[in-house]
């Protein structure tokens, strides 16, 4: 840049084409950087991702069992098969009951850390990273914890031993449906380890709403609280609520880790959609052309939850007021 | 200029040489960690894949035999957590697929090709195997694994404990509910079966004297006997009186040794660090009786070693197994006696076991001879799912066991009829 300045100082005549060249070789190398930055991402991409969800949609129309090459057409064979003979659909049900539970959950826990941690004046980096830490922990380490240590049916199991001298006798939380202690472990194993996160985007979100909002509110005589919350705050947080809840209801639908470790594949219930399509294709039957077909339903169905929910909620329309 | 042009074409020099070294750095991703070894030796590798026993000493065990072998450098990968055969099925159709891997006899594993017939390395020393291994291992007249170690499977149980309660060892499932009862106390529960209850799945089938599947390949589970089973298991797993949600499963022997329970469901493996922790206030006994037709029974578990059949070393993968698995006698014997209690499945070698010849040793070697029942290659891991499906449903869940059973019917039917047309 600095020598085609000092070109173009010396010599005028070639001021036009040294103005223009600059711009060209600017063009030419954010070009240049592009490929060179997302193209390795790219083909990542297209290798792990587009090409193994083609590979999966034609699996879906084989009889591929023990084999990922088939050579069997059946058609919607293995569709019908995971629908009626499996239990993926029993899946699909508790799954979309636990995310008509989890994703409200999580959404108003979150939020309220976020207005929480924003309101402090003091200490509100040392809160916001106790909150977030959480995150930063895997899921199948925390469910072990939490099955082994804190839900443990033993009588020195945490929460035993807690229930213990109130006289309560021990309970076994996970290998014993009735009643369904197992959503208590999962769901404040799940509440735990994801609030922090959601936490953090709405910290941000509120960080952004200016205070001239409030300041004019209050000359207009709002009051301060549940009144500013409900005509100021939430409306200013739409966007990012929208993203939140999309990425919670993913996320829902996608639960595998805990669930594997906490209630198992030996169980009939909790037994995620993931889990399903899992022991379908690789734990036992190793048939991958149901475990496909699976796969192709489940995504649709977030496809259709995702879009649906964009559609009520604006997804893209709701730009939070600057 | 100059020095600006050098300073261009050396940003460009590490701008390719960045690229260049992502691109290796993936395709490296692609292929590293595969487990395969360096290839320092006589140049063929082989990849062996164990899962992790829970015994001390077992991996090393393993690699120090691999490490003894001249002809091939043989790596092993001992897989831990509980996938095990996830991750050994999905590597099976890949070019990363161990050449070698350790499993229980399934037909859908001859059936697809996935293993290799191992009759000419084995039908040499066919008559020093048990004859139940050998039978639970031939499709068609052929062999397709090596049998490496039995594992019978039965009830451990504290001898004080139950003299205390006044408890004779129960012999029907009645009385294992009355036992449990009465051996439960405010910190010892009376029973425990395992967590989930899957590991008495096929000894409820036997002891209620029925089958998996009988002798032309049909449904044998689905008695009325199994049907009672299953509701008195209910009843066991209800009364309060069962360990549930231990901090480890039935095949690790904590819970009996920390007194978390007086009678444990488990495996020969467990015995010498039973005996260990509780000496000789421990005794054995097999799955109780059900049902008027029932008969006690014991299942024999174990592993086996397969050679992948679409291995590229397939005969030196071959040679390898014949070497350690039917030559070398003394590591055979190292692997069933020295890290845990295992039963030889070759006769020459169970007959010099000291180590079982008197004890407690002695009464598992007996209840596995007069009790046992071995793995039916045709009932595979689906239909093994299946059943399972049926305890969680009836047992754990309070579901209705005929209506379990006739759902797991449908679903043992369609593998049936895939499996033998």
């Amino acid at each position: 840049m600095s020598t085609t300045t000092t070109r173009g100082v010396a010599q005028p005549a070639s001021a036009k084409a040294s103005q223009a060249r600059p711009r060209r070789g600017l063009r030419s190398n954010a070009t240049l950087n592009f490929w060179l930055f997302t193209g390795p991402f790219l083909i990542g991409l297209v290798i792990f991702v587009f090409v193994p969800i083609g590979w999966s949609i034609w699996l879906s129309f084989f009889d591929a069992r023990y084999t990922v090459t088939p050579s069997h057409f059946i058609g919607f064979d293995n569709y019908k098969q995971i629908l009626t003979n499996s239990n993926f659909p029993e899946s699909l049900l508790t799954f979309t009951v636990f995310a008509a539970f989890i994703v409200p959950t999580t959404w108003a826990l979150s939020l309220g850390l976020a207005l929480l941690v924003n309101q402090l004046r003091f200490m509100r980096a040392f809160f916001r990273s106790v909150f977030f830490l959480p995150t930063a922990v895997s899921y199948v380490a925390a469910a072990l914890i939490w099955k082994m240590s804190i839900f443990s049916g033993v009588r020195f199991g945490l929460m035993n031993t807690v229930l213990g001298w109130f006289g309560v006798d021990n309970i076994a939380y996970l290998a014993n449906p009735s009643p369904p202690w197992y959503w208590l472990v999962i769901v404040s194993l799940r509440l735990w380890i994801q609030a922090g996160f959601y936490m953090i985007l709405f910290l941000a979100a509120l960080q952004n709403i200016p205070a001239e909002l409030y300041e004019a509110a209050a000359i207009d005589g709002a009051k301060r609280g549940w009144q500013t919350f409900r005509y100021i705050t939430l409306p200013q947080l739409r966007a990012t609520s929208t993203a939140v809840i999309l990425l919670l209801l993913i996320a829902a639908y996608q639960a595998f880790d805990e669930f594997f470790n906490i209630i198992g594949t030996k169980a009939t219930w909790a037994q995620t959609p993931l889990m399903e399509l899992y022991k379908t294709a690789l734990g036992t039957s190793q048939d991958y052309g149901a475990g496909s077909a699976g796969a192709v339903i489940l995504s649709l169905l977030i496809c259709i939850v995702t879009l649906a929910q964009g559609k009520i909620m604006g997804f893209g329309r709701g730009e939070e007021v600057k | 200029m100059s020095a600006m042009s050098n300073s261009n074409w050396s940003r460009r020099s590490i701008f390719r040489a960045a690229a260049g070294m992502a691109a290796a750095g993936t395709l490296a991703a692609c292929g590293g960690n595969n487990g395969r070894g360096g290839g320092s030796g006589s140049g063929t590798n082989l990849v062996q894949y164990f899962h992790a026993y829970g015994e001390a000493g077992t991996e090393q065990a393993i690699k120090r035999y691999a490490k003894a072998y001249s002809k091939a450098d043989v790596t092993t990968n001992w897989i831990t957590g509980s996938n095990f055969e996830a991750k050994l099925f999905s590597s099976l159709l890949t070019k990363q697929a161990p050449d070698v891997f350790e499993f229980h006899p399934q037909l859908q594993l001859v059936k697809s090709g996935q293993v290799a017939d191992l009759s000419d390395i084995i039908d040499p020393v066919k008559d020093d195997f048990n004859p139940a291994d050998i039978k639970s291992h031939t499709v068609d007249g052929k062999v397709y694994g090596i049998r490496m170690i039995d594992d019978p499977q039965f009830f451990y149980y504290r001898k004080s404990m139950l003299e205390k309660a006044k408890v004779e060892v129960p012999t029907t499932l009645d009385e294992l509910l009355e036992a449990a009862a009465k051996l439960t106390t405010s910190k010892v529960k009376g029973a425990y079966l395992g967590n989930d209850f899957t590991a008495v799945q096929n000894p409820i089938i036997w002891s209620a004297g029925a089958d998996t599947l009988d002798a032309n390949n049909q449904i044998a589970y689905h008695t009325d006997g199994v049907v009672e089973g299953l509701k008195k298991l209910r009843q066991l797993f209800t009364s309060g009186h069962v360990l549930l949600d231990a901090p480890t499963d039935f095949w690790d022997p904590s819970s009996l040794n920390q007194g978390l329970c007086a009678i444990q469901w488990g495996g020969m493996w467990s015995m010498p660090a039973m005996q260990k922790a509780l000496g000789d206030d421990l005794g054995v006994f097999p799955f109780p009786s059900i049902g008027g037709s029932g008969k006690q029974s014991v299942y024999n578990g174990g592993w086996s070693m397969f050679v992948n059949a679409k291995s590229e070393n397939l005969e030196a993968a071959k040679a390898y197994v014949k070497w350690l698995w039917i030559d070398q006698k003394k590591y055979q014997e190292d692997w069933a006696l020295s890290y845990g209690f295992h039963i030889p499945p070759r006769s020459s070698i169970a007959a010099e076991a000291t180590k079982l010849k008197s004890g407690l040793p002695a009464e598992g070697v007996k209840l596995f001879t007069d009790y046992g029942h071995f793995d039916n290659i045709g009932f595979d891991q689906t239909m093994l799912t299946a059943f399972g499906d049926v305890i969680a449903n009836s047992v754990r869940k309070n579901g209705n066991p005929e209506a379990a059973l006739d759902a797991c019917d449908k679903k043992v039917s369609v593998e049936l009829k895939k499996l033998f047309g």
